[in-house]
């Protein structure tokens, strides 16, 4: 562990290094070759919306606004903003000149439409936010007007380009939006156009010469190359094959490895605003995971320290109940569920607990998550809960999830920043619709905590709303509606003479806008 | 016992890799029997530090995986599903070969034909990718592997049987009984199939083989049961800590390797000690 620590340090001291660096000029050119894991199941960033597809489409998809490492708003396709002294209107002043690839121009009447019509259908996350919103209008091509039913300050945290995508009006209008031929092909504003995909092998993106921004982006193109084993990821990144490895496509185990080697950087920036929590969704609604004696039981029978720092290495943090302890809004009394297993047997005992046998879906994210579940299995079935896992490949899980048809599975959720963008939508229970694998899909109801939602998300009084989501957070964590896992760690390794590639807290997932190469 | 069964034991101890073979065969079905009392728990329970190397620590001879599970559990409990689902696999297999192949070269004409396309039908996909697709389709589990190993390894079976079915048919043991009268279901089973034996047990130890290397392919592949500790799933899970901890691959691939070779020993012993006339000289 002494020896873990320091060549920890010595990591985040070569970090810091590359910091100076910033003050460099940026030079143009150079392809730019990343690892992508697992491969997206699509590119269309308003209909998907799982991780590696937003790594991807955020290069070619851009939002009105971006957000810096400490979630400050800052100007994407949106030069300015203002927002109204009540807290009602947000009008949004936007960059001149942006064209989408086709070289059509993209004006306000694009912003109405995507947000208005195209992700109110598409985007169950984005839905939910939009309800807080009565109108949205172009009073002229360069302007936009969202008009809210009632104060929202969370509001403005929403305009991220995973969230908010701006979608082409001229292709999509008045077609059905999920067969749409153009979903192959995605047409967006952003620094880098799509040129191919060979599925299984590479993504390629190529510069957009008519960038809205002068000298951007600075790379001449992006291979996202598809490799799903990951010994040969490893080895592909240490014989200079790829130059990035984003979160996730290095196991635990081989980071210490691979970010030693010669003129290799790693980071834990650009997570700030997604921080990513894992959790085990439990079927609220059938079977053994429908008591909430069950549910404790899962939690105490989980040794999360050991998954911490055997699985992740040491990053990250265990959950403490249902708030990131990141967030503003965690509140500090609540103190985890402690792995436990004979408290667990009790809580089985008292529910008469048959031995019924309960599916466990694992993530198809690669070793960490199929280990993981190994590891959850075994806890589960130390306690005395018969646990049969099933293993699918991405595709079927999205299904499995959206379709309800799991006891428990696996999933890690970004928290947006604000629980009333990242939180609120796994809980209440407007929504609960079949179809996402990202709402309500556990099926918990309860009038009290929906009702708390709402009240916190329209409070303008700071002190007031944290005292909102700490009684929230007491009534979640007694339900356990889900299984909180951990906070997790999100290291990307580059190369280190690649420069600015992590400028936003959004990160990878923001495009490779200001990224360059020092040749 | 009587002299048939002497002279064919005397044929096979001569075989001295046969014996060989035997041995290593009788000591995996002794490991295999014995895992649960060896070690009664779960080989997925984590109970030491992870990557600990053999002998590193008392109590873990073959040391502990990724996850701090110990190795020599695995190999225990995997030794059980490995010969259990090639036994399983070759017995189903053997149970959809033999009457198709004994109907085809029996009746000859349409049926063989019939019988002899669909036979080639299967042989022309290459197994281990028809084996993948029919796992994929039926979810990873113990029996749909089983399902998929047998659909894939029947074939061979069918055309050897065919092939003894074809020939022993016009033997005069087989003329006699039609003319006493026996129905053509007795003359197959009680009078060819007794003949034609030595060859299938000849087969089937190979398929055996072959199965617990299909088995282990697909779990190598994370294809496996999920909830089945295998020798495949040991080396797939360990591939990616090669550099860290060879060991993790290696001991379940030796294992793999004694256990396949051990099969084909035997399966040689079988065939020369059955087939007399046939044996090659050794030297």
């Amino acid at each position: 562990m002494m020896k873990l620590s320091r060549s920890l340090l010595v990591l985040v001291a070569s970090a810091s290094l590359t910091i100076t660096a910033w003050g460099k000029t940026p030079q143009s050119g150079g392809m730019i070759n990343v690892a992508i894991q697992p491969e997206p199941p699509g590119l269309m960033l308003g209909l998907i919306q799982n991780a590696p597809t937003q790594r991807v489409a955020g290069n070619i998809y851009e939002g009105l606004l971006r957000y810096s490492t400490d979630l400050k708003p800052q100007p994407q396709l949106a030069q300015s903003w203002d927002i109204s002294d009540d807290g009602m209107t947000y009008t949004f002043h936007l960059h001149d000149g942006v064209k989408w690839h086709d070289g059509q121009p993209f004006s306000a009447d694009d912003v109405v439409f995507s947000a208005d019509v195209f992700l109110r259908q598409t985007n169950p996350r984005t839905r939910m936010i939009l309800q807080h919103v009565k109108s949205i209008q172009a009073p002229d091509p360069q302007t936009v007007v969202f008009q809210l039913k009632a104060p929202f300050p969370p509001f403005i945290q929403a305009f991220e380009v995973g969230t908010m995508p701006m979608v082409p009006k001229h292709i999509y209008e008045g077609t059905d939006f999920r067969s749409n031929p153009a979903n192959n092909t995605p047409i967006g504003t952003g620094p880098f156009k799509f040129v191919k995909w060979d599925r299984g092998s590479v993504i390629q993106l190529a510069k957009n010469e008519d960038y809205y921004e002068p000298g951007k982006p600075y790379l001449d193109g992006i291979y996202w190359h598809v490799i799903p084993d990951a010994a040969s990821r490893a080895a592909a990144y240490e014989n200079g094959t790829l130059d990035v490895m984003p979160a996730g496509s290095v196991e635990n185990f081989d980071i210490p490895r691979l970010s030693g080697l010669d003129n290799s950087c790693m980071t834990e920036k650009g997570n700030e605003y997604f921080n990513p929590f894992a959790m085990l969704w439990l079927n609220n609604r059938e079977g053994p995971t429908r008591d909430a004696r069950f549910r404790q039981a899962v939690m105490y029978a989980m040794d999360r320290d050991f998954a911490k720092n055997v699985l992740w290495n040491g990053l990250g943090n265990v959950a403490q109940g249902p708030f990131s302890t990141k967030l503003a809004a965690h509140d500090e009394n609540i103190k985890g569920y402690p792995y436990d297993p004979d408290k667990a047997k009790a809580l089985l005992d008292e529910m008469g607990y048959d031995g019924e046998p309960v599916r466990l879906l694992p993530m198809p994210y690669g070793e960490t998550w199929t280990r993981w579940g190994e590891a959850i299995r075994q806890n589960l079935e130390a306690v005395g809960i018969n646990v049969e896992t099933e293993a699918t490949d991405v595709a079927g899980w999205n299904q499995r999830i959206s379709q309800w048809n799991y006891d428990i599975a696996f999933t890690y959720l970004f928290q947006y920043g604000d629980p009333a963008l990242g939180i609120a939508r796994t809980y209440i229970s407007s929504n609960i619709a079949k179809g996402s694998p990202w709402n309500n899909v556990e099926g918990y109801r309860n009038p009290e905590v929906d009702q708390l939602f709402t009240e916190a998300a329209g409070m303008n009084d700071p002190d007031k709303r944290q005292a909102l989501y700490h009684q929230i957070q007491h009534k979640l964590y007694d339900d356990v509606p889900v299984a909180w896992l951990m906070e997790l760690g999100f290291p990307t390794i580059y190369r280190c003479n690649v420069h600015d590639l992590i400028s936003t807290g959004i990160g990878l997932s923001d495009g490779f806008k200001n990224a360059w190469i020092e040749q | 016992m009587n002299p048939m069964t002497t002279s064919f034991m005397a044929r096979f101890a001569q075989n001295r890799g046969a014996m060989v073979g035997l041995l290593i065969l009788a000591l995996v079905l002794l490991l295999a029997v014995c895992a649960p009392l060896l070690y009664p728990e779960s080989p997925w329970r984590m109970v030491q530090r992870p990557f600990l190397a053999p002998g590193e620590v008392a109590g873990f001879p073959l040391g502990t995986d990724t996850m701090g599970r110990d190795v020599a559990a695995g190999l225990a409990h995997g030794a059980w599903v490995s010969l259990l689902i090639g036994l399983v696999s070759t017995a189903v297999a053997l149970s959809i070969g033999v009457p198709l192949g004994a109907l085809a070269g029996y009746f000859g004409g349409r049926v063989d034909d019939v019988l002899m396309r669909l036979t080639e039908f299967f042989q022309t996909i290459p197994n281990f990718a028809l084996a993948i697709v029919l796992v994929a389709i039926l979810e990873p589990s113990t029996s749909s592997i089983v399902l998929a190993i047998a659909v894939v390894s029947w074939p061979p079976v069918a055309r050897l049987v065919r092939g003894e079915f074809l020939s022993l048919k016009r033997r005069e043991y087989v003329e006699a009984a039609l003319l006493v009268g026996q129905r053509h279901r007795d003359i197959i089973i009680k009078q060819i199939l007794p003949n034609a034996l030595s060859p299938i047990i000849v087969l089937a130890s190979l398929m055996v083989a072959t199965a617990i290397l299909l088995e282990s392919s697909l779990s190598f592949l994370g294809l496996g049961d999920p909830d089945t500790m295998s020798w495949g799933y040991m080396i797939g899970a360990a591939r990616t800590v090669m550099r860290q901890a060879w060991w993790l691959s290696v001991i379940p691939g030796v294992a793999i390797l004694l256990t396949v070779l051990a099969l084909n020993l035997v399966g040689e012993g079988l065939d020369d000690a059955l087939n007399p006339q046939l044996a090659r000289p050794r030297q």
